[in-house]
């Protein structure tokens, strides 16, 4: 095994622009996915079955299917329908769309969570439905989802390197790119690997101290 | 689509499905020997199985797959079939993730269980076959079950490094046909269909496994989301475990 350290300094400055664009799409489709989660779980609650059904089994379909293929599908499709975005925003919207089918599931719980006795109170105050939701139900359910949420955007850390595939030059990207032009294949994708544990075990641990301080 | 084009689809999903099964079967054994070794009476057993869990949850699986295609032939000289690397990729990353299934399973079986083994001197590997995994497997099917479904989303990845499945075939209809949104619609159907199939099988496989034992199946999921980091995307977060 050969492993050359001055491979890995040419690497450095374009790791830096790949982490950069990596965190970019993190962070955006982080709040596409907390959003729109939010939207499925309330509709999800809607009093009326001709909302629940299509929602339920649209998302169904949007978390029981490969992220990859729906890359495609957003990258390849939406020109056609003459809406077209950047590679990037495309692939963060991708990845916000397919984690909120998953933080829907955390909200419904969040939400299922809160005591009966709550939305018997604020019955009992006569709130209106709006004010139960935003000053009773929400706030205590999003306290307990918070950790929960976290570990989804860790997940969603470890899916960003698919945006590589509808050209965006993430750190997989980078790396990728890097290798073709040095021929260097070992160290630029070591170094992103380690770069993903080094990223992604701490987020871990800090999620599991917020766990403990948030949850009880 | 032509017949052509379609015999090409049906060659990729075949090639998911034996892709799907071979990995499958590797995590499974992955899981269950990592998520017992977090159990072990020996601290060092316990600290290799964790580092091993944490290092392969930590990276993503896109990048172990490349770096089984990429970097072991050169770096070791070690050229696996296409078949077999995304299998080892495969099956290392998400045994990862299964270890802490088992190993989340193993620690809730009732204490007592295992003291009643102890005092009818059980060995620890009897005790393990013949009260721990008996109670402890059917409490993990739900578990698996998700699972197997993020595994099966994350076998479109060996398309990435050209691998035929059915991602790679659903590309080249595209370029054959030029009718994205029609392909991408067929394939994404396809796999929700093998996803719908997969997920009545292991609720049939919990509902004869908890018959077994005594026990009804858990009638809903969503009491369990908020302490279910394991089975997130291609790669969960945080488990309750450190190393």
């Amino acid at each position: 095994m050969t492993w050359d350290w001055s491979a890995v300094g040419d690497f450095m400055p374009r790791f830096w622009d790949g982490l950069l664009v990596t965190l970019q799409a993190l962070v955006v489709g982080s709040l596409i996915s907390f959003a729109l989660g939010l939207v499925w779980a309330l509709l999800m609650r809607a009093p009326s079955r001709w909302v629940r059904w299509p929602v339920g089994m649209v998302t169904e379909f949007i978390r029981n299917t490969p992220l990859l293929v729906q890359l495609f599908f957003l990258f390849f499709v939406l020109p056609e329908w003459n809406i077209t975005f950047s590679a990037l925003t495309t692939g963060a919207i991708a990845l916000g769309l397919h984690y909120s089918t998953y933080t829907m599931q955390v909200y419904r719980a969040g939400i299922e969570a809160v005591p009966a006795g709550q939305w018997e109170a604020a019955t009992a105050l006569s709130l209106p439905v709006r004010r139960t939701w935003t000053a009773v139900v929400l706030p205590q359910a999003i306290r307990r989802v918070v950790p929960a949420l976290g570990n989804y955007v860790i997940a969603m850390l470890k899916d960003t390197p698919m945006l590589m595939t509808i050209t965006v030059l993430d750190m997989l990207g980078q790396a990728r790119l890097f290798s073709q032009q040095q021929f260097q294949f070992t160290e630029p994708l070591t170094v992103i690997g380690v770069a993903f544990i080094l990223i992604s075990y701490p987020a871990s641990l800090l999620i599991r101290a917020l766990e403990r301080r948030l949850v009880r | 689509m032509t017949t052509g084009l379609w015999e090409l689809v049906l060659k990729g999903i075949w090639v998911t499905v034996q892709l799907l099964v071979l990995s499958a079967l590797l995590a499974t054994a992955v899981s269950f020997v990592v998520g017992v070794a977090r159990t072990h009476r020996r601290r060092v057993v316990r600290f290799l199985a964790g580092l091993y869990t944490e290092v392969f949850r930590g990276t993503s699986a896109l990048i172990m797959i490349f770096w089984v295609f990429f970097v072991l032939p050169v770096a070791f000289g070690w050229q696996l079939v296409q078949m077999w690397a995304a299998v080892l990729a495969l099956g290392l990353t998400y045994g990862a993730y299964g270890a802490e299934i088992v190993r989340g399973a193993l620690n809730s079986v009732d204490p007592a269980q295992r003291e009643g083994g102890i005092a009818l001197s059980f060995t620890p590997w009897q005790r393990m076959r013949l009260i721990l995994l008996p109670q402890a497997v059917p409490e993990m099917i739900p578990s698996f079950s998700n699972l197997l479904i993020e595994l099966l989303k994350g076998t479109a990845l060996v398309s990435i490094i050209g691998m035929g499945d059915l991602a790679f075939s659903g590309n080249l209809v595209r370029l054959a046909l030029q009718e994205s949104a029609q392909i991408y619609t067929y394939i994404l159907l396809i796999y929700f269909v093998i996803a719908f199939v997969l997920t009545r099988l292991m609720r049939a496989l919990e509902r004869r496994l908890k018959a077994g034992i005594g026990r009804a199946p858990q009638p809903a999921v969503s009491k369990t989301e908020l302490r279910r980091p394991e089975t997130a995307g291609v790669g969960a977060g945080a488990g309750d475990g450190a190393l």
